[in-house]
């Protein structure tokens, strides 16, 4: 247990000590969110209605944006072989790295969201289910992405490809992210598409990592 | 079998041996199919002629579903026991996957237009197969994207493996979500619900399709074991040319 925590609290210093990354993750999502109001006009009827989507996407986006900082790093200082040698289960390294990465991308993503949807004219019942879905959705992103970030190192251009290979795998989250707002909006209730949300973020939980600890093992091999 | 094929140099001679029978076999079927399909079977009384589209649309379909498995049993086979075939199989196979993954798309397109009045519609099951067409680029582009041709194919082997998921949520689609797009009726409970007039003739092409597919694996798997053949010659050239015999032991010359 003091591995995992030490491992997670040596993510969490890296994240905040080299510069930055989380403000570049946070920073594009917000400017990726705000390039849509001046690119198809500011009508407040229709931010509204498509508000929790760009914002949805925007997150989607983000987090592809920030994967290589998983493994990347660790795998050039030869940090990665030593996770892979050490006593420490590779899966739970796996899950204690993209428990990280969703603590400095997904959560702070989850935390500035209410202000992206005033700017997006949404009322606060709608803001409130969309941060619970981000709050509910963004670790499977992390989890999923970490497959991506995973099976790409080394590759020859891993950001371009870890987005094609990612991006279709995100679809459900989006669908139910945004869906979510959608069917509180309409009065359907979001509470079906929130728990499928969490149900997506915690099957990932379990199975992502046995994929992304087998695409790290076959790096070093 | 598994490990009787594993042998490169005995599979090129049994896909040898098979390859101009499966040919014409392909050949002929697909044309049979094609006649039954557009002259024999009788146009629909609500789509008309439209409904030919159907007999290509289908088939292909159920390739796409069916290679993307073929491709994830073949990486799970050269993960588990690291089976030199299993990869060059699943490698060739991926680009025929995609290819039938767009004719379904394109056809199921071209259907649509007159018959829902739309060329392309969000429901569910078109969605989840524009995402299949997805995966396999994915998985092209990640086997092709290391300098190290080995570790593309594990990784791809891996990648293939999580996109199993995405298999029943195509298939089950328009059942879960009874969306736009028709729900089974060939393959279901209590028998098809299409006619037999009709059925005939797009069973005729599902097996031309399963032929094609199978005569187009053989001819890449055997490109992709030539070339690799090619490469090793020519990696191992400057040192034959070092030790200079003229000849192989079996009397072939050597490329200089």
């Amino acid at each position: 247990m003091l591995q995992y925590l030490g491992l997670f609290r040596r993510e969490l210093l890296l994240a905040f000590r080299q510069g930055g990354e989380i403000g570049l993750a946070l920073g594009f999502f917000v400017l990726a969110v705000v390039l849509f109001p001046l690119g198809v006009g500011p009508e407040a009827e229709m931010l509204r209605r498509i508000g929790p989507g760009i914002i949805w996407v925007a997150a989607l986006l983000a987090a592809v944006l920030s994967l290589d900082r998983l493994f990347a790093g660790d795998h050039l200082d030869g940090g990665l072989d030593l996770l892979v040698l050490s006593a420490m289960p590779l899966e739970g390294a796996v899950i204690v790295k993209s428990a990280a990465h969703w603590v400095t991308t997904g959560l702070p993503l989850a935390v500035i969201s209410p202000f992206l949807g005033l700017l997006m004219d949404m009322d606060k019942p709608s803001i409130l289910i969309l941060m619970a879905g981000l709050v509910a959705g963004t670790p499977a992103l992390s989890l999923l992405g970490a497959i991506a970030a995973a099976l790409t190192l080394g590759s020859r251009r891993p950001g371009v490809l870890s987005s094609l290979i990612v991006l279709p795998l995100y679809l459900p989250v989006l669908i139910f992210g945004a869906g979510a707002v959608e069917a509180g909006a309409t009065g359907a209730g979001a509470r079906s598409h929130l728990l499928l949300l969490g149900a997506l973020s915690l099957a990932a939980l379990p199975l992502a990592p046995l994929a992304t600890a087998a695409a790290l093992r076959q790096t070093l091999d | 079998m598994l490990n009787y094929l594993a042998n490169p140099a005995r599979f090129m001679r049994v896909s040898g041996a098979l390859l101009p029978p499966l040919t014409v076999a392909t050949v002929v079927v697909l044309a049979a199919g094609l006649y039954l399909a557009l002259f024999v079977a009788p146009p629909d009384y609500q789509q008309g002629e439209s409904v030919k589209i159907m007999f290509v649309h289908v088939p292909a379909a159920w390739m796409a579903l069916l290679v993307y498995l073929v491709i994830a049993v073949a990486s799970a086979v050269a993960l588990v026991w690291r089976h030199p075939l299993a990869e060059i199989a699943a490698q060739a196979a991926a680009p025929i996957g995609a290819a039938f993954t767009l004719v379904c798309l394109v056809t199921g397109s071209l259907w649509g237009r007159p018959m829902w009045g739309t060329w392309w519609a969000w429901d569910a099951r078109m969605t989840s197969v524009l995402v299949l067409f997805f995966l396999y680029l994915g998985y092209i582009a990640l086997v092709n994207a290391f300098d190290d041709m080995s570790r593309g194919s594990r990784a791809g082997s891996v990648l293939a493996l999580v996109g199993v998921v995405n298999l029943p949520i195509i298939k089950f689609s328009v059942d879960w979500w009874n969306t736009l797009h028709q729900s089974e009726s060939v393959f279901r409970m209590g028998g098809p619900t299409i006619d037999s007039s009709m059925l005939w003739p797009l069973l005729v092409m599902a097996v031309g399709y399963l032929l094609l597919f199978k005569t187009l694996l053989f001819i890449r798997m055997r490109t992709a074991l030539n070339e690799r053949k090619a490469r090793a010659l020519q990696l191992a050239a400057p040192q034959r040319r070092r030790a200079a015999p003229a000849a192989l032991p079996d009397g072939t010359p050597v490329l200089r």
